[in-house]
């Protein structure tokens, strides 16, 4: 479905991504794990050239993508994106975010992308708010609208950026259930996240980043449990264990290291 | 104690010749504006796009613009296009005050697109829409509705600056106050009432601003 081949990434000076290469089969789930600045996010982002990769080579359905020859809008027009920040259209109704791309992108008639925009909200448990206003919505009402509008355009693929880094705590449940659906469904999904707890459940294999590479790429149950790479065991100790300092035996921490440090550095990983 | 009853009997007196006078400059600001409206869109729009070329053209019109008085404007207009294309005298100083206003106009609509957060674009592109349909469908309808204050701001300046139209003869009302102190000496008066007309004009335009924001909600987006 998707065949990424020595992609580099540079923002200016800074090189972001070092080389990535990724496939993803159809319905499959990947999870993209790492710390913040690891560079995950950006390869999401090139994945539907919001970011632009200086090098390497993009497959999306065996067709691979020419940035400057194919019809951008198209390719993202058939990979479906979430954003942390829901970024759902303010001034639009709930509906009005749901069938703004079929109808404008696709030319799909208004009543048709209702009726289909309707059963989307259904299916995220928020038909009730087709005409309310976003601003009136909870987090994971907004992002569960997003994943919706996302949805309208028939995407071959799914991509999810945090998708539940920025919820209250109690709300990141209901959102997550509704990409376990989608996945259940056979969506191809990836998604960029810091739920341990989701990757282990619904990823067929769940991918390590660490300073613009992969690491580790292997089921969730290898990597949780039997993680290879040293760095791997590093990280996952800190997210797993994020009240508990450094990990017993970890010889990149030596015994001088200050206990409360590596506290703080544990919270700004699960922040970041 | 005379100024106060010359000025009311002067303002009774003449509310007809400036009534003609206000509509003149009603009918000017709204044709400049109107214009300058679209002006200011087209080179906000020039000055965000990453063409190099275009972005230079922007710069250069609201540098030119900003950086020279409206009067030298009008003149230039007035007695310099006029020689090729005689608009006459309506049409110099309506679009002179667009030209001008449009720059200033410009400036406001490029600030609120660019106030307009980046996520909005990511998510309309995301779905397959183009930059211009993005623009149009996502990121304007929000922009103007944060520019609904300083844009009636710019529209009040607008309105009071027409009446530099007076210097290419325009009938407008400072043009009027200028003909009426001339014939009766009585420049205090007539400079009070002509002002007095303005703040009128203001008044009733604030008015209609603060309840056009309200109806939009501008405080909430």
């Amino acid at each position: 479905m998707i065949k990424i081949r020595g992609l580099h990434k540079y923002f200016g000076s800074l090189h972001v991504l070092k080389g990535i290469d990724l496939d993803v089969g159809r319905s499959e789930v990947v999870c993209l794990i790492g710390a913040s600045g690891s560079g995950k996010s950006t390869l999401l982002r090139c994945i539907n050239f919001l970011e632009k990769a200086q090098e390497g080579e993009i497959w999306i359905d065996g067709k691979k993508i020419d940035r400057k020859k194919d019809d951008l809008n198209k390719i993202r027009a058939e990979v479906g994106m979430v954003f942390q920040l829901f970024n759902l259209f303010p001034h639009k109704t709930v509906l009005g975010n749901v069938i703004e791309a079929p109808v404008m992108v696709k030319r799909m008639p208004r009543d048709e992308a209702k009726k289909e925009g309707m059963a989307l909200l259904e299916k995220v448990g928020l038909a009730d708010k087709a005409h309310a206003y976003p601003s009136q919505l909870s987090g994971g009402q907004q992002q569960r609208v997003a994943i919706a509008r996302a949805l309208a355009m028939k995407p071959k693929v799914m991509l999810f950026d945090e998708p539940t880094s920025a919820l209250d705590p109690e709300l990141v449940g209901e959102v997550l259930e509704v990409m376990k659906q989608l996945a259940r469904e056979g969506m191809t999904m990836i998604v960029v996240t810091h739920e341990m707890a989701f990757a282990r459940e619904v990823a067929d294999r769940v991918i390590y980043m660490d300073d613009g590479k992969i690491i580790e790429a292997a089921t969730p149950q290898e990597i949780f449990e039997h993680p290879k790479e040293e760095r791997t065991r590093e990280f996952l100790w800190r997210v797993l264990n994020p009240n508990k300092g450094p990990r017993p035996g970890n010889k990149a921490m030596g015994p001088l290291a200050p206990q409360e440090k590596n506290r703080d550095d544990c919270h700004l990983e699960n922040a970041g | 104690m005379n100024f106060i009853t010359d000025l009311v009997n002067y303002f009774v007196r003449d509310i007809p010749i400036f009534a003609t006078a206000a509509w003149l400059t009603i009918k000017l600001t709204a044709a400049a504006l109107a214009i300058g409206v679209f002006i200011g869109l087209f080179f906000a729009l020039l000055k965000l796009s990453k063409n190099r070329i275009s972005n230079g053209i922007a710069h250069l019109y609201i540098t030119i613009i900003r950086g020279t008085p409206l009067i030298v404007q009008i003149f230039a207009i007035y007695f310099g296009l006029a020689r090729m294309v005689d608009f006459g005298v309506f049409w110099s100083a309506a679009i002179a005050l667009a030209v001008h206003n449009g720059a200033y106009i410009a400036e406001i609509f490029r600030a609120g697109i660019q106030s307009i957060n980046r996520g909005q674009m990511e998510a309309a592109r995301s779905l397959g829409m183009t930059y211009g349909l993005a623009m149009r469908r996502i990121i304007l309808p929000q922009a103007f509705k944060r520019v609904v204050p300083p844009l009636g701001n710019q529209f009040i300046i607008g309105l009071k600056d027409s009446s530099l139209a007076a210097f290419i003869t325009a009938p407008e009302l400072f043009q009027m106050a200028m003909r009426r102190a001339a014939a009766t000496c009585a420049d205090l008066e007539y400079y009070t009432i002509t002002g007095l007309w303005y703040l009128a004009m203001v008044i009733v335009f604030s008015f209609l601003v603060a309840k056009l924001e309200k109806r939009l909600d501008v405080d909430k987006a």
